[in-house]
């Protein structure tokens, strides 16, 4: 017999070294939302989105954008009075929205973060210019023009690296990311 | 002389490359040393959490192995480095099955984290082990009356890691007093800047710098200082989108707390990286640095 997870409970597992259901403690006062500096820009509140993960909305949570709007400030989570880590909250919604690839339409953060982790295994070091292209083209006419206008001042000041930087050992670090992840999921 | 490992970050490469040279000026002048790690890799920034943890934990494990053969304590200048680093740390040495895994992994470039390696980051060296009574001592150029903004951002403070205040650290205000300037009191010092929603969300993220912005200048700041490349980024290089954006008229510089520790201790403004900035230096904070 197979048992059917809850939402709830799925997302628990999510939590590194969660023990039992820690969003079945909130109590719902709203510190998270009072907090948080982006609630404003979010579909939900983060106080809204954990009530509706307890009531097992799966569909109308992994559609909203609240935890694609989550900077990781953990301004909430110092001051939760139930100690729930709601950005690890937020950071478990985002892999399982990618893993599912469910997520609202239009949001830059999931192809960024995926470009972003590609550049790192194969590099092994971080260079902006290679990630523009995941994002730049969702920008409107305007806000590229700007983007554009401002990365050209940085590389005038110096500011933007002309190459790619690497790691010496390069192999060696792909090898060892290999042994927690298959390779051919990331390349 | 006090010795550390040093994590630039990708940042401090280029981006942040004046970041990286006054850290290493300073501390120089301070009696510390910054030895920076070989072959160091990116810390995964938050991106890496979003796709994968036991992923973004290997990448940290990997800098933190590399300097425990230091014997060395690492220190990270950025607060996003410094926050993955921390709690890798913390989180192998308490779960010896994941640093298992992790170890596993770590094999294949001949490295092992024994969980030996504390985390600091820049700016408790300055705070802790320089200490501000030596700040004080070594400073000539006092920066008096500047007035300068005190920017925590969010990840050198939060999460919590032991019982230390995460509402109202007074630390950063006692180094900018020890070098003679005066810390701007003013309510969002401890507010996010965006992280990395000025390019996912950018107008959320453009709206949180505005009131950043906002909350520094009504408390009459001369210049906002910085402990992390990414609050720099967004709050300086982006002013004059936030202006765009807005309508307002912005105009406040932004430098590294540790620009203003070389400027106090009388280090050339050139060698501080002084130059690279998008707004201009107030005339008040430059006639300081050269009195």
């Amino acid at each position: 017999m197979t048992e059917t997870l809850t939402f709830s409970q799925e997302i628990s597992n999510l939590l590194y070294a969660a023990e039992g259901e820690p969003l079945k403690t909130c109590i719902q006062c709203g510190t998270c939302s009072g907090t948080c500096p982006v609630a404003g820009y979010m579909d939900h509140t983060p106080r809204l989105l954990i009530s509706m993960i307890n009531r097992g909305m799966k569909d109308e949570a992994l559609e909203s954008n609240t935890f694609w709007y989550c900077a990781s400030c953990y301004h909430c989570t110092v001051r939760c009075p139930q100690d729930i880590n709601i950005t690890e909250l937020m950071y478990a919604l985002k892999r399982y929205s990618i893993w599912k690839r469910r997520h609202k339409e239009g949001l830059i953060g999931p192809t960024f973060s995926e470009s972003f982790v590609k550049m790192i295994v194969r590099t092994g070091r971080s260079y902006e210019p290679i990630l523009a292209p995941s994002y730049i083209f969702s920008f409107g006419m305007r806000d590229m023009l700007l983007e554009v206008q401002g990365a050209t001042e940085l590389l005038l000041k110096g500011r933007l690296p002309v190459l790619p930087s690497r790691i010496k050992r390069l192999d060696k670090f792909k090898k060892a990311l290999g042994r927690i992840i298959p390779m051919g999921g990331l390349e | 002389m006090k010795e550390f490992a040093y994590f630039p970050g990708c940042s401090l490469e280029k981006m942040a490359s004046s970041y990286h040279m006054s850290a290493l000026e300073t501390t120089k002048k301070l009696g510390v040393a910054l030895k920076e790690l070989e072959d160091w890799n990116c810390c995964g920034a938050t991106t890496y959490f979003y796709i994968d943890e036991l992923l973004a934990y290997t990448l940290s494990a990997r800098n933190l192995a590399i300097a425990e053969k230091t014997g060395l304590d690492v220190v990270a200048p950025c607060s996003a480095c410094y926050k993955n680093m921390y709690f890798t740390a913390a989180h192998l040495k308490k779960d010896a099955d994941l640093a298992e895994h992790i170890n596993f992994a770590l094999e294949e470039d001949n490295l092992r984290f024994e969980g030996k390696v504390g985390v600091k980051h820049l700016i408790e060296v300055f705070a802790e082990d320089i200490g501000a009574e030596e700040l004080k001592s070594k400073t000539v150029k006092p920066l008096e009356g500047v007035r300068v903004a005190p920017y925590y951002g969010c990840q050198i403070v939060r999460p919590q890691k032991e019982n230390e205040a995460v509402e109202q650290p007074q630390f950063f205000e006692e180094i900018l007093s020890a070098i003679g300037a005066t810390p701007v009191n003013y309510p969002l010092k401890m507010r996010c800047c965006g992280g990395s929603l000025i390019i996912s969300s950018r107008t959320a993220a453009l709206g949180m710098v505005r009131n950043l912005l906002q909350s520094a200048v009504d408390a009459q700041t001369t210049v906002i200082a910085t402990a992390c490349p990414m609050c720099q980024v967004n709050l300086e290089v982006y002013q004059q989108q936030v202006n765009q954006e807005f309508g307002t008229n912005f105009s406040v510089p932004v430098l590294y707390f540790t620009q203003l520790i070389g400027l106090a201790l009388g280090v050339p403004q050139k060698k501080l990286g002084i130059g690279k900035e998008f707004v201009d230096f107030a005339p008040s904070l430059l006639q300081a640095a050269q009195g």
